[in-house]
């Protein structure tokens, strides 16, 4: 029974399957070939490195099942990142206020992102590239040159492992506590990455409004038909984007102390995340996959550019190695042309 | 009358007018703060007709991948790559390799798209990865020192019979584009296939050749923008293509094809270059800062695509 379970979810979900073996098995050679493998300090500067892409490619992948395209997710991380370095300091209550005023402030640009698209009635794409360009300009007068001050006690804390977060706000004992000793070594960010996949992305993905966003992007009409709140799910869609989008901009600022409003930085993410979403098996057509694949697909992206560091390769020869690992991942999407039956199937 | 207001020429009369009202914006600007109208002046017109050939022959390329219901985002290391091919190799053979190195990106790509079955977003994107790392390695992540050939700087700088011959350049590419649009079997299958592919190859249309030369067309459009952008710089250079693709993409939506593909018009594609160029120095002009630009930018695409972009609601 559990055979027959575990045959037919391999076959709904093998891109997503393929992803994680693709990372298990990078990351354990990682690990292995790298001096200090297997440490906790490994893990927190890895995970450190890592956290902004996750949330961009969790953002990208809301649209993406949609059956859209996000293009605004790099420009409102980066807006949100220019935010929260400006307000990340001072005292508790400021900079816990300072925290929801940039999570609120993506969560209303991905808001006005799905009241274009829905009320305004244009393509997603090119709807979010013009939005991208408003956000962009907005971070730089937010920050017109990079920098910024971010509470140091925030940024340690946040960046390390659950025991150093314990000991700089001085609870459980300092982390000494026997019962906080079992997750001591755990990065704080793998943390923030699985609370915030927990508590918005998987209730999200039960409620109606999450299921006619699949709806919508198998075949809308059928999801009108049937009464399902198009608009609505739509419009959760691009607002959750905007929320994940600001979560990795949150991030960014309390990792590195401060805000860049580089535009360059902003297109890469936003193409890295719509690899990454690919990467983790959501169908850029829509209608399947989810943003738990997208953390895989973003994980996997920057494993790879984590072997740069230790394997002797040429920094010349790196963006070329990238490139050539994104495109053969990729073309492995092609074998679906070998499965399929109709060849009309093969055309949308 | 009856014609200009009809549904396909709707966004290119309103992009028309929007034209109009940015000319006199600026040249209101110009003469309250000057005294002088530089912007109506024929020779600072054609001053920046030359610099938008550069995005112009650039989105008469991704047209011809957008009217299929695909995206080239090859563009900006296609053009890059061409560049430095042309000065790495010099002489004669510099621009015949460029555009070789366009028609081989674009196969590739169009192998990917049509016989893989790739989306065309994270191909190309693939692609361009691929060129950027490869032109990184050839030259070591710096601007190389080969100069443009005198032939390439022709192109892009001189003026012929006093008008820039980049604008002849464009000229020609537009004029290429437009017969095989509305004159050959290749532009009516481009129609087709971005309408509906699985019924263009029901009609007999061999679709995964059309792609193949949509993105070919696309890849030497972007090799010829290269040779210009080389030439007017006298040389190339890291990076130089990534300021084309978003404008390219924006005019020829500004210009009314649709980004689903299908319907569109080069017509509307040349305006909204033209556009997009008017703009860019209008803002310029008023010393606006990288902030408001962008904000403006962003703001008149969405305004003009509420006016005329609007989809059908969906209803069935």
């Amino acid at each position: 029974m559990s055979g027959k379970f575990l045959t037919r979810w391999l076959q709904q979900n093998l891109g997503f399957a393929a992803a994680i073996l693709l990372l298990v098995v990078l990351y354990l050679v990682y690990n292995i070939l790298h001096p200090r493998g297997f440490s906790s300090a490994v893990a927190i500067q890895n995970s450190n490195e890592a956290v902004a892409i996750v949330f961009v490619a969790m953002a990208q992948t809301l649209p993406v099942l949609l059956g859209g395209l996000d293009l605004s997710v790099g420009a409102v991380m980066t807006l949100t990142n220019c935010i929260a370095s400006e307000l990340l300091h001072g005292s508790p209550a400021q900079i816990l206020l300072g925290m929801i005023v940039t999570l609120l402030s993506g969560t209303a640009f991905g808001l006005m992102n799905g009241c274009i698209v829905v009320y305004g009635r244009i393509q997603p794409i090119i709807a979010t590239l013009a939005t991208g360009a408003i956000a962009i300009g907005l971070a730089l007068l937010v920050r017109p040159k990079p920098g910024g001050d971010v509470d140091e006690d925030l940024s340690w804390a946040l960046t390390n492992a659950v025991a150093d977060f314990a000991e700089t706000y001085g609870i459980a004992d300092d982390g000494q506590a026997w019962w906080l000793s079992p997750f001591a070594d755990i990065p704080v960010p793998v943390i923030l990455v699985v609370i915030v996949a927990a508590l918005v992305w998987i209730p999200f993905r039960r409620s109606v409004t999450g299921r006619t966003v699949y709806a919508i992007g198998s075949a809308e009409g059928s999801a009108y038909m049937s009464g399902l709140p198009i608009n609505r799910a739509k419009i959760a869609a691009f607002t959750l984007g905007g929320l994940l989008a600001a979560c990795g901009g949150l991030y960014l600022a309390i990792q590195t102390s401060s805000g860049n409003a580089d535009i360059q930085q902003a297109g890469a993410y936003t193409l890295n995340s719509i690899a990454a979403v690919v990467l983790g098996g959501t169908s850029l057509l829509g209608g399947s996959g989810g943003a738990i694949g997208s953390l895989v697909g973003a994980l996997i992206l920057r494993v790879i550019s984590f072997y740069f560091r230790i394997l002797d390769i040429d920094p010349l020869l790196q963006p070329l190695i990238e490139g050539v690992v994104l495109l053969t991942a990729v073309s492995f999407g092609a074998f679906r042309t070998l499965r399929v039956k109709n060849k009309l199937d093969l055309f949308r | 009358m009856q014609r200009l207001v009809s549904a396909e020429n709707k966004p290119i009369a309103i992009a028309l007018a929007f034209i109009l009202v940015i000319l006199l914006i600026g040249t209101g600007y110009t003469l309250s703060t000057t005294g002088t109208a530089p912007l109506l002046s024929p020779n600072y017109l054609l001053q920046q007709l030359q610099i938008g050939a550069f995005l112009g022959i650039c989105a008469a390329g991704i047209m011809m991948v957008i009217l299929l219901g695909h995206i080239d985002l090859s563009i900006p290391w296609t053009l890059t790559a061409a560049a430095m091919t042309a000065t790495a190799i010099g002489g004669d053979l510099a621009v015949p390799t460029a555009l070789a190195v366009g028609v081989a990106v674009g196969l590739v790509n169009g192998i990917g798209v049509a016989w893989l079955r790739i989306p065309s977003m994270i191909f190309t994107l693939g692609v361009d990865t691929v060129l950027r790392g490869l032109m990184v390695a050839q030259t070591g992540g710096f601007a190389p020192q080969d100069t443009a050939t005198p032939l390439m700087v022709f192109l892009a700088k001189e003026r012929l019979l006093g008008i820039p011959a980049a604008i002849f350049v464009w000229a020609a590419v537009s004029l290429a584009i437009v017969v095989i649009l509305t004159r050959t079997g290749f532009g009516r299958a481009i129609y087709a296939t971005g309408s509906r592919e699985a019924a263009a190859y029901l009609s007999g249309i061999r679709t995964r050749w059309v792609i193949v030369g949509a993105f070919v067309v696309s890849g030497v459009c972007a090799a010829i923008a290269g040779i210009l952008l080389a030439g007017y710089s006298a040389k190339a250079y890291q990076g130089m293509g990534n300021v084309y693709l978003l404008p390219a993409i924006a005019a020829v939506v500004l210009g009314g094809t649709h980004i689903l593909g299908g319907r569109g018009r080069y017509v509307g594609t040349l305006i909204g270059v033209i556009l997009i160029v008017l703009l860019n120095s209008v803002l310029s002009i008023m010393q606006m800062p990288e902030a408001g630009r962008q904000i403006i930018y962003g703001g008149v695409i969405i305004a003009m695509l509420l006016v005329y972009g609007r989809n059908q609601r969906v209803l069935s």
